[in-house]
């Protein structure tokens, strides 16, 4: 057996065997062929093998992710029935005596430049069809198997170096009991990802890939970031132990389901939940959430070739708020760039790319996309109760021009007639020191602030949270962090208006006891972490908090602070 | 063999979803079916022949088939074109 260490990414424990979602070895040698008629039937068995595995794949994304996801199979399907590809190969099997390899990564790469030369994306981006369709084919003339994440019909831990979007979407939660990656940290996609489909997952192991082979018996300890491969019986029992421990919490958390949130004292906050799309809201109420604090609509832009319609937008939005059912909906406008790209913008790569154009910023510049998203907002505020919030503010300008355009928009609805809700509250999400320094003077401006604290952090300590070799700087605790926590909030009550938070920081057991002594009014975090914080302010007497918070501000180091809360907090 | 010209009015022109649904309704029948736009011919029934085309919104282009069911598949195509709303 052995073990490695990465960073606990989701919570929770996963004990399967091993699926390696890597690349194959899809290299072959040109060879000559003297029976080319035989070569021509091997050559048609894969494509028909090919055929019913894409079919199967289609079929399955249909069920289970929806009919414009299925339809880049559809067209998969079709370039394997295309005349003017299958024939070449077999006439050049035929009259060069080569192998049917040969034959079709040689025609097939043809076509891959002719689509790659185009001047126009969308056929570009065929290319990637062409390329992904001869590697299923030469797997089947290889006999060598091809990952195909969505068929995945055992229980297992997805072993891989880093997951895509498109890969975790094509995950089936029935049976991907955890994964782990050779990259990431607790901020990347495929960790957030992990927690919003409550998957147990360890990330930035650096070497998971090598170590574990297919078929392995892994234990993925998603609470304390561990990964065990084929480890001994007595580990097993011990983690089995350990997970119906951890189902018994859960099961002890979930009565708390139905509460709102008070701690010792009675002093009351808001938890609420970090979503995606309409699809996690079914999350938020089985965790208990009193709302959503983050609405990252920039899901609505990607995995798609243009920009998403005012209709599209209106419908996701209006199901979002109707399924709430009155409870505040916190959504956040636009929020690319930075690791976000949407690739049919056409943005010009940057050097500094989270320093660079994006959010706000991008969202001001193009104004018709973001006055169609305005607009789809507005229209959808009957339906529930909302709150409009703008990423990545760093003047009041800034926010003015944002908040203009805003009034406009609401003003040529009603004009057409529309109804518009009076109520909607409008923030800022607080990322940029330069925003907090001067909270005071946006407070009297805004509805709310949400502090995000991810990129509060990497802004504050200029360290790039991408990059794993300055990560040690991400530092939530750092006095200076806190620091500016307070500075916000105190501003925002200042001027009679509330504090949120929505970054990884809200959820967080050290940071909690703070920024409930901080005075924070509403927690935003993933779903899965709702009741676990919940049951934990519970137990903090907010007044001795307000006295640990007071503390903190005044120590020196980031270590400093996490003794001082871990000895204050652990005698309860 | 029979043929017929048409104009282009959907927006996006002839991509993605159309294009997939006119080679799949082509490719039902026996006759030679070729997609004539700009001088260029290709096969109907080529996903990849029809997209290399790359037709935009107000393309003039003609269809022509040749075969026993000649007359059927180009009736198809037609139908099926209007109702994408390809042409009008």
């Amino acid at each position: 057996m052995s073990f490695l260490q990465g960073i606990a990414a989701s919570s929770g424990i996963a004990i399967a065997k091993a699926y390696r979602l890597v690349e194959p070895d899809l290299s072959f040698e040109k060879k000559t062929i003297e029976k080319v008629d035989s070569e021509v039937e091997r050559f048609e068995a894969a494509i028909a093998q090919s055929k019913s595995e894409l079919e199967m794949i289609r079929d399955n994304a249909r069920e289970n992710l929806g009919a414009d996801k299925a339809a880049i199979f559809e067209a998969h399907l079709l370039v394997l029935s295309d005349p003017e590809l299958l024939n070449p190969i077999k006439d050049k099997v035929k009259s060069d005596k080569v192998n049917a390899e040969f034959a079709l990564k040689e025609t097939a790469d043809m076509f891959v430049s002719m689509f790659e030369s185009m001047d126009n994306e969308y056929m570009r981006e065929r290319a990637a069809d062409i390329r992904d369709v001869t590697k299923r084919v030469l797997s089947h003339l290889l006999g060598v198997k091809i990952v195909n994440p969505s068929m995945i019909s055992e229980e297992v831990v997805v072993v891989a170096e880093d997951l895509t979007p498109s890969d975790t979407a094509q995950l089936n939660r029935q049976f991907v009991k955890g994964f782990t990656t050779d990259i990431g940290g607790r901020t990347s996609h495929s960790a957030i990802m992990a927690r919003s489909l409550e998957i147990p997952a360890v990330v930035g192991t650096k070497t998971v890939t090598k170590d574990i082979k297919n078929g392995d018996l892994v234990i993925v300890d998603g609470l304390k970031g561990e990964v065990h491969i084929n480890p001994t019986p007595e580990l097993v029992e011990q983690y089995k132990k350990a997970t119906e421990d951890f189902e018994a919490q859960k099961a002890e958390w979930a009565k708390l389901k139905n509460e709102h949130t008070y701690s010792a004292d009675g002093h009351q906050v808001e938890l609420v939940a970090n979503i995606g799309t309409p699809n996690d809201l079914e999350g938020v109420k089985n965790n208990g959430g009193e709302g959503v604090g983050l609405y990252r609509t920039e899901f609505l832009y990607m995995g798609r070739d243009e920009l998403p319609t005012e209709e599209e937008q209106f419908e996701s939005y209006k199901a979002v708020l109707e399924g709430l059912e009155g409870k505040p909906v916190v959504v956040r406008t636009l929020d690319i760039g930075g690791d976000k790209e949407l690739p049919y913008l056409k943005l010009p790569k940057e050097m500094n790319p989270f320093l660079g154009f994006r959010a706000i910023r991008l969202c001001l510049e193009e104004k018709e996309i973001f006055r169609t998203q305005l607009r789809a907002l507005l229209r959808a505020s009957t339906y529930g109760n909302l709150k409009i919030m703008f990423p990545m503010i760093a003047t009041l300008d800034e926010f003015r021009q944002a908040k203009a355009m805003l009034e406009e928009e609401k003003a040529k609805l009603q004009g057409e007639g529309i109804e518009v809700s009076d109520k909607i509250e409008v923030g800022i999400m607080v990322e940029i020191p330069s925003t907090a320094v001067l909270a005071d003077q946006f407070a009297k401006e805004v509805d709310f602030f949400s502090i995000g604290t991810n990129d509060l952090i990497q802004y504050t300590m200029a360290a790039d949270r991408m990059n794993e070799r300055v990560s040690y700087l991400y530092q939530p605790y750092n006095p200076s962090i806190l620091r500016l926590v307070k500075m916000v909030i105190d501003a925002a009550h200042k001027e009679g208006k509330w504090t949120g938070m929505c970054g990884e920081m809200a959820g967080d057991e050290t940071a909690i006891p703070l920024l409930l002594g901080l005075g924070l009014d509403e927690f935003s975090m993933s779903a899965t972490s709702i009741l676990k914080a919940r049951s934990q302010i519970r137990y903090l007497n907010k007044a001795e908090m307000e006295k640990l918070a007071a503390e903190a501000l005044q120590k020196s180091t980031t270590e400093e602070v996490i003794e001082m809360v871990t000895a204050a907090t652990s005698k309860n | 063999m029979v043929e017929k010209q048409f104009k282009v009015i959907a927006e996006t022109g002839i991509h993605a979803r159309p294009a997939t649904v006119l080679v799949q309704t082509a490719s039902k029948f026996e006759a030679d079916i070729q997609l004539e736009y700009k001088g260029k011919k290709v096969n109907l029934k080529s996903i990849m022949g029809v997209m290399s085309l790359g037709i935009g919104q107000g393309a003039e282009i003609t269809i022509s088939a040749e075969g026993g069911d000649e007359a059927n598949a180009l009736q198809s195509l037609e139908e099926l074109m209007k109702k994408e709303g390809l042409t009008a």
